[in-house]
């Protein structure tokens, strides 16, 4: 069980049981602009929408909401922790950081600094079948946030 | 085991045919893996099935010893490798009751073969000469279930969108069970072809067929059984049957990857138009135009998956040694054993029949709200090998409310102590997502 222990770290089943921010809201500033995209995993069936909320310099909100697997729930939660209410420049400095983690099958180091909670997820690039799952939000925020008007981040090879 | 007595003259208990899972496990190396761990417990043979020693070996020997290509060499290597391939297309008309030898024809796989008979559609309604049981246009329809694997709902709606004709579908009941109440409405003198899976892969229901078919004949329409779940697990006689299309594949009957086979009545594959184009399905080519082959070459164009076929065909004879009958027992035991150890699960909740009668050995279910994805990696920590998502039936998942499903499915060389693997292994998962 010790693999399977990597794979779900009591931060990652937290994050599961207990989402934060998870439900799509409205923008509490009219003035900013709004857009969501919705991503599924055709393998799995997985689902879900993120909505961003942006002046064009700070994401003031990122909202979700989906159904699907553990990582991809968990993921989802993260996103929404570590990305709210950053400017978008570093938001994507942390999508970059992140999609690298997870493209990295394992050999990438991850800095809490950057990455937060999504450290936990290291243990997932080993698992290439749930690489996806992981990454699910992380895509549909990528859409989201281009529709909205903000900086993408860089494309994923997976 | 049950104390009543089976009165005298009815058939006994043990009248029915039974093997030595033991012996036969012992041909399949791959069963020797340990997976994380743990002895590999493979459940997910409605996926693909294992390989026995007799059918690798035929594959190597066929490479090793017989390589050559089918249908056009005088010399000796050609005439083994096409003797070897025909051989092959005889075993397997033979396992299914096939009239005539021609009535097979290869195909890479079930999704290939159903292809061909909507195209085949499709080119006949381009000719004004084309075959009127083939031709469709608007007004028409096309009849499947809602319980389709996906390669037997997207090829008829591509159909329909290029011929204008109207798709429409049986219901499935809460048990999982084909609807027929609305038989007579769905099934009329508009339909052209009916499209239904035999064993469903998900659901795990044996499909009795006989309503329909008798209803498709008085409406003059043609029927095609996906029998993908069904002639690896039980006695299929396509006489018997009564159908006039069924297609199944290889690689879940112990052969390998890459082969299928479209069975059709003689005379419906002589008045179809070929649908791929190329050598070997030809009778005669000039610059302008071509004439073709008979069936079953008028439908293999190109060289054939040589080596697959004939590893088919010795895959057929192991299916044969066994007996599909007791194939067909053993399943049936093990689907009963699993069912009431499924059912001592709590929070278990089982998509299809509860019970062990018109089923076959493919049990899919969720575990209180934890995601598939999750159940099925804990298994897979533990060596048990399930399969979780949406299992090509998409459909069938939106009937029942769920994004996903955990299926379990029996072969062969499953046994009761895989099971118990498979219900311990539920328990660990409750454990992680309490």
């Amino acid at each position: 069980m010790v693999q399977l222990d990597q794979l779900y770290q009591e931060i990652i089943l937290d994050h599961y049981k207990h989402p934060h921010g998870r439900g799509l809201r409205d923008a509490d500033d009219a003035t900013d602009q709004v857009a969501e995209a919705h991503h599924v995993n055709p393998t799995c069936g997985d689902e879900i929408t993120v909505r961003v909320a942006t002046d064009g310099d700070v994401l003031h909100d990122i909202s979700y909401d989906g159904m699907g697997c553990s990582i991809s729930q968990a993921s989802a939660s993260v996103l929404h922790e570590l990305l709210r209410g950053r400017g978008t420049g570093e938001a994507f400095e942390v999508h970059e950081a992140f999609v690298e983690l997870m493209s990295g099958r394992g050999q990438v180091t991850p800095d809490e600094d950057v990455l937060g909670d999504g450290v936990a997820f290291a243990g997932v690039a080993r698992y290439p079948a749930r690489v996806k799952c992981a990454l699910l939000p992380w895509m549909a925020f990528k859409d989201a946030a281009a529709r909205a008007g903000v900086g993408v981040g860089p494309e994923v090879k997976a | 085991m049950t104390s009543i007595a089976i009165p005298e003259g009815m058939p006994q208990y043990d009248d029915v045919p039974r093997f030595d899972v033991a012996r036969v496990r012992a041909d399949f190396p791959i069963l020797d893996r340990e997976i994380n761990g743990h002895p590999l417990v493979y459940l997910d043979s409605a996926n693909t099935s294992h390989k026995p020693r007799q059918v690798l070996d035929v594959l190597d020997e066929h490479y090793a010893r017989h390589n050559a290509n089918v249908s056009r060499s005088v010399h000796t290597l050609g005439t083994e490798a096409t003797e070897a391939y025909e051989g092959a297309r005889a075993k397997i008309a033979a396992f299914i009751n096939a009239p005539s030898v021609d009535e097979v024809v290869f195909t890479k796989n079930s999704t290939e073969a159903i292809n061909i008979v909507a195209y085949a559609f499709s080119n006949a309604s381009l000719r004004p000469d084309g075959d009127p049981r083939f031709r469709l246009g608007p007004g028409d329809e096309v009849v499947i279930s809602e319980m389709e694997h996906h390669s037997n709902i997207v090829p008829w709606q591509l159909l329909c969108e290029r011929t204008g004709a109207t798709l429409r579908w049986f219901p499935v009941t809460d048990q999982g069970r084909l609807d027929e109440s609305g038989l007579e409405d769905l099934v009329t003198e508009r339909t052209k072809i009916v499209s239904l899976v035999h064993v469903s892969n998900i659901l795990g229901t044996v499909n009795a067929t006989s309503r329909i078919t008798a209803r498709v004949r008085e409406v003059g329409a043609l029927l095609l059984l996906d029998c993908s779940q069904s002639v690896p697990h039980l006695p299929i006689d396509v006489v018997d049957l009564d159908a006039d299309y069924i297609v199944f594949t290889g690689h879940k009957m112990l052969g390998p990857t890459g082969i299928g086979v479209l069975w059709g009545r003689g005379e419906l594959l002589a008045a179809m138009p070929p649908v791929m184009g190329g050598g070997s399905m030809i009778e005669t080519v000039t610059m302008a135009r071509s004439t073709f082959a008979a069936p079953p070459a008028r439908f293999e164009a190109g060289t054939p998956p040589i080596a697959e076929a004939v590893a088919l065909g010795a895959a057929v004879d192991y299916l044969t040694g066994v007996g599909m009958r007791a194939v067909q027992w053993h399943e049936k035991e093990l689907t009963a054993y699993a069912l009431e150890a499924l059912g001592t699960v709590p929070d278990l909740r089982i998509f299809g029949p509860t019970v062990p009668v018109g089923r076959g050995g493919t049990i899919s279910f969720a575990l209180g709200d934890v995601h598939p994805h999750d159940v099925g990696q804990v298994l897979d920590s533990l060596g048990v090998q399930v399969r979780v998502g949406h299992h090509c039936a998409k459909p069938v998942c939106s009937r029942f409310g769920v994004p996903a499903m955990t299926r379990a499915s029996f072969y062969l060389y499953t046994t009761t102590e895989e099971i118990d693997a498979l219900v311990g292994g539920l328990e660990q998962v409750r454990k992680v997502f309490d």
